[in-house]
C-alpha cells in the first residue's frame, strides 16, 4: 500500500514529543553541566507544541489512519491535551529536586517524554496491538524512572517490583488479546467488536479473553485485588517519578479501558461491568480503610489512588455515554489532583531531605500560607467536598450509576467516601492545626514552581464552580 | 429598585470581601479588621432590602433568579427566598457583624484569615437557605464545613483536633446519604430543582428511604438526640466566634432542612414517622436538659441548652402531621411551624449573645470552668446584669423572645396530646434550672478569688455587642408580629402542601392525610 503523508496530520502531537525526546536525548551528550536548564526549557518548549499541535489537529469527523491502526477522534483529542498539560506541571515541579540531588540529567527528561509518547500512543491506538505497543513504551520508560536515582536502594526495590508485576499485568493483557484474536479474527477494534456482536458470549475463548483483558486493566490501574504494586512503588520511587507515573498515566489507562472494553467489546458490556463492579468495591473500600493507617503520606496517597480508581470504575462500569463522560471527567480531574499533591510534596522537599510523612507538612500554614491553601484544596477535593471539583467529579459517577438502578453502589460508594474523608482531613489538620519544627527551614521555591502551583491548585477550585465546560466536552465525546 | 441580584449579592459580597481581607494579610494594622468589618456591615444593610422588598402577602419564592450552571444535568443557579428562609438570612447576616467585632482584638493569630473564613462562611451560609436547586443546596451546605473545620481546628481550645475532625465527619456522614438521595429524586424528577421535588409523586417505600437519608443530615446538623455528641464537643473548643456561628446559624440549617426538604418532599414518610420525630424531640427536650444541670463548663451547659431548645424546633414541626390528622384542632398546624420558627430565630439571638458572654469571661480569666468563677457581678455588675437578662430569656421568660416560641410550640403541642405538652413544658423549669443555677454560681455570691477581683467590666465593643442583642431579645419578645407576618404566608402554603397526599394513584389507599375538605380550616389562626 503506497505511504499517504496525510496519514501524519492525526499523530503531529507524537511526532513532536518524539523529536523533542530525540533532539534531548542526543543534545544532552554536547551539554556542559551548568548548561543542563536547556534540557529542561526544550522538553517544556516540546510539550508545549504538542499541546498546540493537539489543538491544531483537533476538531472535526473521526479519522482512522496507517490501516486503521490508529484513530484520531475526539476522545484522542482531549485526552491527549490532558495528559500533555498535567505532565508540563510535572516537569516543572520536578526541576528544584533534581537539581537539589546532581540528578538534572537529560535521561530524565527522555525517559519521561518517551513515557507520555507511549501515552499519546495508547490515547489514539486503534488496535489492540498499537494500545500495547504504547503501553510497553510507557511502562518501560517507567520502570526505568522508577530506578533513576540509582543510588537508593528503596528506589531499586521499588522498580523491580514494578517490572515483575508490570510485566505480569502485560503479559495477562496480552494473553487476553490473542485470546480475543483467536476469536475474532481481528485486531482492529472495529472489526473486534462487529465479531464479537455477532458471537456475544458464547464463545468460550472470547470469555476467557475478556477476563485477561478486565485483569489487564486492573493492573494497569492498580484496581484491587491487582493493586499490590502501587503503595510499594509509590513509597520506594523518587517523588518526581511518583509524579510522572501517578498522574497522566491514570488517564492514559482509562484511555485503555474504554479503547478496548467500549470500542472492541461494548456488545458484551454486561458481562464485563459485573468484573469491574467488583473491582471497584473492593477497591474504593480496600483504598479507604488502609489508606487511614498510613504515615507516609506517599504511601497514603498510594491508598488513596486505589480508591479513586474503584470511582472511576463506577462510571466505566455504567456502560452508557454518560457514564463513560463521567468517568473520563473523573479520571482527569484525579491527575490534576494527585499532580498537585505530589507538586507539594516536591516543593516542600530540598537537599537531602524529602518530604514524605505526615509530619512534613507539620505548621505549612505557618511556613507559607499560599502552599497551604493549595494543598488543603487538593486534599477537600480528593475528599469530594463542594465546592472543589472532586466533589463534581464524585457526583458525575454518583449520577452514572443512579441511574442504572444500582442505588446500592451509590451508597456504598458515599460510604466508603466518609471513611476516605478522615484521612485527607488528617493532612490539613497537620497543615493548619500543627505548628512546625522549629528546625525546618523557610521555603524557598521559583516563581515558576509557585505559579504552577497556584494554577494547579485554583483549578479545582474554578473547575469545582463552573464545571460545565469541561464537563459538556467530556461528553461529546461519547455521543 | 429590585432589579438588583439581591440574593446574589448577600451571597457572594461577604465571600469577595473574605478573599480581600486575605489579601491584605496581617501587616501589623487593623486594616483587614476594618475592611472585614465593612463588608459585614455592608451585606447585613443590602439583606435588609430583601426584608423591605419582601411581599408577606404571598408565599412563593420572592426574589428568584435562575440561571443555567451545569446545563447537561438541568443544574441550575436557583435562588430565591420566601417567608421561611428571609428571616434566617437576615439573622446570618446580622450575627455575622458581632462574630466579626467580638474577634476584634481577641484573636492574635493570623486575624486576617479568622475574619476571612467568617465572611466565607457568612456568604455560603446565605446560599444554604436561599438556594433553590438541589445541588446548589448541597454545595453550599457541604462548603460551610471547611471554614468552620478550619475555624474550630486553627483557633479552637486545647482539644480542638478532636472536636473538629468529629465536627466534620458527623455532618459529612449525615449529608452523603442526602445526595445519593438528591440524585435519586433527580431521576424521577428530571430536574434538581427543589420546588419540582415539592411536586414529585413517590411511592411510600421511596419516601421513606428518602426521608431517613434528610434525617441522617439534618439531625446531625440541629443536632437531634441521638447524633448530639458532635455539639458540645466543637462549642467547647470552638473560638468564641465559632461557637456563636454554630449556635446561631448552623443549627438552624438543620431545622430549615426539615422546612424545606424533608417534609414537603416526603409528606407522607414524614407524617407516618412523626413519632419518630415527636420521640427524639422530647427526649432532647427532657433529658438533654437534665444533662445540662450537671454540666461544669459553661460552654458545654449553653451547648446542650441549645440541644434542648432546638428540641423543641422540630417538636413544633412534626407535631403538625398530629394535628391535621385531627381535623377538630387543624388550627394549631401553622401554630406549631410558627413556633418553631420563632424559636429558631429567638435562639439565634440569645444562644449567640450567651456565647459572647462566656467569650468575654473566658478573654479575661481564660477558664470556662463554672467553679472558677463567682460573684462576678462586684466587679462586672454591668456584665453581670447582660448574663442576668440573656439567662432568664434561655429560661423563656414573657416578654423576652425565648418565651414567645416556647409558649406557640407548647400551645400547639396541647392541641395533638396533652402528655406530649406537658413533657415539653418541663422545659419551663428545666432551663430556668441550668440556666439560673449557673448564673447564680458564676455572677452572684462572693468574690470567689483574685482572678474574678481583678476582673474589668465590658469595654465599648463588648457593651456595643451584648447591647444590641439584648435589645433585639427584647424586640421580638414584646412584639413578635413583624416577624410572624413575614413568615404566616409560607407556613400556610407548607402546611397545605404537606397535608395533601404525594403518594402515586396505585397506593392511594394508604394516604393517611389526604383530608381536603379541611385544608381551609388549617390556615386559620386558632
Amino acid at each position: 500500500m503506497p505511504f499517504d503523508a496525510a496519514n501524519l496530520f492525526p499523530i503531529l502531537p507524537e511526532i513532536a514529543i518524539l523529536v523533542t525526546a530525540s533532539v534531548v536525548l542526543v543534545l544532552d551528550l554536547y551539554l556542559k553541566e551548568q548548561d543542563k536548564d536547556i534540557n529542561h526549557t526544550l522538553t517544556l518548549i516540546g510539550l508545549l507544541v504538542a499541546i498546540g499541535l493537539t489543538g491544531a489537529v483537533g476538531g472535526g469527523e473521526t479519522r482512522i489512519v496507517f490501516d486503521g491502526n490508529v484513530v484520531r477522534d475526539g476522545l484522542t483529542d482531549l485526552l491527549r491535551g490532558a495528559i500533555l498539560v498535567v505532565s508540563l506541571l510535572a516537569f516543572v515541579y520536578s526541576r528544584p529536586w533534581l537539581k537539589d540531588r546532581g540528578l538534572f540529567v537529560g535521561e530524565f527528561y527522555v525517559l519521561g517524554l518517551f513515557a507520555i509518547l507511549g501515552m499519546l500512543i495508547m490515547v489514539s491506538a486503534n488496535s489492540f496491538l498499537t494500545i500495547y505497543l504504547g503501553l510497553e513504551l510507557q511502562a518501560l520508560c517507567l520502570y526505568a524512572l522508577v530506578a533513576f536515582d540509582r543510588d537508593s536502594k528503596k528506589g531499586a526495590e521499588a522498580a523491580m517490583k514494578y517490572f515483575v508485576l508490570g510485566a505480569l499485568g502485560s503479559g495477562m493483557l496480552l494473553y487476553g488479546v490473542s485470546m480475543i484474536y483467536g476469536a475474532t479474527g481481528s485486531i482492529e477494534f472495529g472489526p473486534v467488536a462487529q465479531a464479537v456482536a455477532e458471537q456475544g458470549m458464547d464463545n468460550k475463548v472470547l470469555v476467557f479473553g475478556v477476563v485477561f483483558l478486565v485483569i489487564g486493566v486492573g493492573f494497569k490501574f492498580g484496581a484491587v485485588p491487582f493493586h499490590m504494586w502501587v503503595p510499594d512503588i509509590y513509597e520506594g520511587a523518587p517523588t518526581p517519578a511518583v509524579l510522572l507515573l501517578g498522574s497522566a498515566p491514570k488517564i492514559a489507562a482509562f484511555a485503555l479501558a474504554i479503547r478496548m472494553l467500549v470500542d472492541g467489546l461494548e456488545a458484551i458490556q454486561p458481562d464485563w461491568q459485573g468484573m469491574l463492579l467488583i473491582l471497584a468495591v473492593l477497591s474504593m473500600g480496600l483504598g479507604n480503610l488502609v489508606a487511614i493507617a498510613q504515615t507516609n503520606i506517599k504511601r497514603m496517597l498510594a491508598y488513596s489512588t486505589i480508591s479513586h480508581v474503584g470511582f472511576i470504575f463506577l462510571g466505566l462500569l455504567a456502560g452508557s455515554a454518560q457514564g463513560y463522560a463521567s468517568a473520563m471527567f473523573y479520571a482527569i480531574v484525579y491527575a490534576v489532583m494527585s499532580t498537585g499533591a505530589f507538586g507539594i510534596l516536591l516543593i516542600l522537599s530540598r537537599k537531602g531531605f524529602d518530604a514524605e510523612n505526615l509530619d512534613d507538612l507539620k505548621g505549612l500554614n505557618d511556613r507559607d500560607s499560599w502552599y497551604a491553601a493549595m494543598m488543603a484544596l487538593v486534599m477537600f477535593s480528593m475528599a469530594g467536598v463542594p465546592p472543589t471539583v472532586g466533589f463534581m467529579a464524585k457526583l458525575l459517577v454518583l449520577e452514572s450509576v443512579v441511574r442504572i438502578d444500582l442505588v446500592w453502589l451509590a451508597l456504598v460508594a458515599v460510604a466508603f467516601s466518609i471513611i476516605g474523608a478522615f484521612y485527607y482531613l488528617r493532612v490539613v489538620k497537620v497543615i493548619y492545626f500543627d505548628k512546625p519544627n522549629p528546625d525546618m527551614p523557610v521555603l524557598t521555591t521559583s516563581g515558576g514552581v509557585r505559579f504552577a502551583m497556584s494554577l494547579n491548585g485554583l483549578s479545582l477550585l474554578v473547575l469545582g464552580l463552573f464545571p460545565a465546560a469541561l464537563l459538556s466536552w467530556c461528553q461529546s465525546v461519547f455521543v | 429598585m429590585y432589579e438588583l441580584p439581591l440574593l446574589t449579592l448577600v451571597i457572594w459580597l461577604p465571600i469577595i470581601g473574605g478573599v480581600a481581607v486575605l489579601a491584605s494579610g496581617d501587616r501589623g494594622s487593623d486594616i483587614s479588621k476594618w475592611i472585614a468589618l465593612a463588608f459585614a456591615i455592608l451585606t447585613f444593610a443590602i439583606s435588609l432590602g430583601l426584608w423591605s422588598g419582601f411581599d408577606a402577602g404571598s408565599g412563593q419564592m420572592q426574589f428568584v433568579e435562575r440561571a443555567a450552571w451545569i446545563p447537561t444535568f438541568n443544574v441550575e443557579y436557583y435562588l430565591g427566598v420566601d417567608g421561611i428562609s428571609m428571616p434566617l438570612i437576615i439573622l446570618t447576616t446580622f450575627i455575622t457583624i458581632f462574630v466579626i467585632i467580638a474577634g476584634w482584638d481577641v484573636i492574635t493569630y493570623k486575624p486576617s484569615h479568622y475574619m476571612a473564613a467568617f465572611l466565607i462562611m457568612e456568604g455560603v451560609m446565605v446560599g444554604v437557605f436561599s438556594a433553590l436547586d438541589a445541588i446548589l443546596f448541597y454545595v453550599f451546605w457541604e462548603a460551610m464545613l471547611i471554614p468552620m473545620f478550619i475555624i474550630i481546628g486553627v483557633w479552637g481550645g486545647p482539644n480542638r483536633v478532636y472536636a473538629t475532625i468529629k465536627f466534620f465527619l458527623y455532618t459529612f456522614f449525615g449529608s452523603v446519604f442526602m445526595l445519593v438521595a438528591l440524585i435519586y429524586m433527580y431521576f424521577q424528577a428530571d430536574s434538581f430543582s427543589l420546588l419540582d421535588f415539592h411536586d414529585l409523586e413517590l411511592g411510600m417505600n421511596a419516601q421513606v428511604l428518602i426521608f431517613i437519608a434528610f434525617l441522617l443530615a439534618f439531625a446531625v446538623k440541629v443536632p437531634m438526640f441521638p447524633v448530639h455528641t458532635w455539639l458540645p464537643d466543637a462549642h467547647v473548643e470552638a473560638p468564641t466566634g465559632g461557637s456563636v456561628i454554630l449556635a446561631a446559624i448552623m443549627l438552624k440549617i438543620g431545622g430549615y432542612g426539615f422546612l424545606r426538604l424533608s417534609m414537603p418532599i416526603t409528606p407522607d414518610a414524614s407524617a407516618s414517622l412523626d413519632w419518630l420525630m415527636i420521640a427524639l424531640s422530647l427526649i432532647a427536650v427532657v433529658y438533654i436538659g437534665f444533662v445540662a444541670l450537671v454540666q461544669q463548663d459553661m460552654k458545654k451547659l449553653i451547648a446542650y441548652s441549645s440541644i434542648a431548645h432546638m428540641g423543641f424546633v422540630t417538636l413544633g414541626f412534626f407535631i403538625v402531621f398530629t394535628i391535621i390528622r385531627n381535623p377538630d384542632v387543624a388550627g394549631g398546624a401553622v401554630m406549631g411551624i410558627e413556633g418553631g420558627m420563632v424559636q429558631m430565630i429567638s435562639h439565634g439571638f440569645i444562644s449567640g449573645a450567651l456565647f459572647l458572654c462566656v467569650g468575654v469571661l473566658y478573654d479575661r480569666v481564660h477558664s470556662r470552668e463554672i467553679a472558677d468563677y463567682g460573684g462576678v457581678i462586684n466587679t462586672m455588675p454591668w456584665f453581670g446584669a447582660f448574663v442576668v437578662f440573656f439567662a432568664m430569656a434561655n429560661a423563656g421568660l414573657p416578654g423576652t423572645s425565648g418565651f414567645v416560641g416556647e409558649f406557640m410550640v407548647i400551645l400547639a403541642t396541647f392541641r395533638a396530646d396533652f402528655w406530649w405538652a406537658f413533657l415539653a413544658a418541663t422545659t419551663l423549669i428545666l432551663a430556668a434550672a441550668f440556666t439560673l443555677w449557673m448564673v447564680k454560681r458564676v455572677i452572684f455570691g462572693e468574690v470567689k478569688n483574685e482572678k474574678v477581683a481583678g476582673l474589668q467590666d465590658l469595654n465599648g465593643r463588648e457593651t456595643l455587642n451584648l447591647g444590641v442583642l439584648a435589645a433585639a431579645v427584647l424586640a421580638l419578645g414584646i412584639w413578635p408580629a413583624p416577624l410572624m407576618e413575614v413568615m404566616h404566608a409560607s407556613v400556610e402554603n407548607l402546611v397545605v402542601h404537606v397535608s395533601e397526599c404525594k403518594l402515586p394513584a396505585s397506593e392511594a389507599a394508604d394516604c393517611v392525610l389526604a383530608v381536603p375538605a379541611s385544608v381551609a380550616g388549617l390556615t386559620g389562626q386558632p
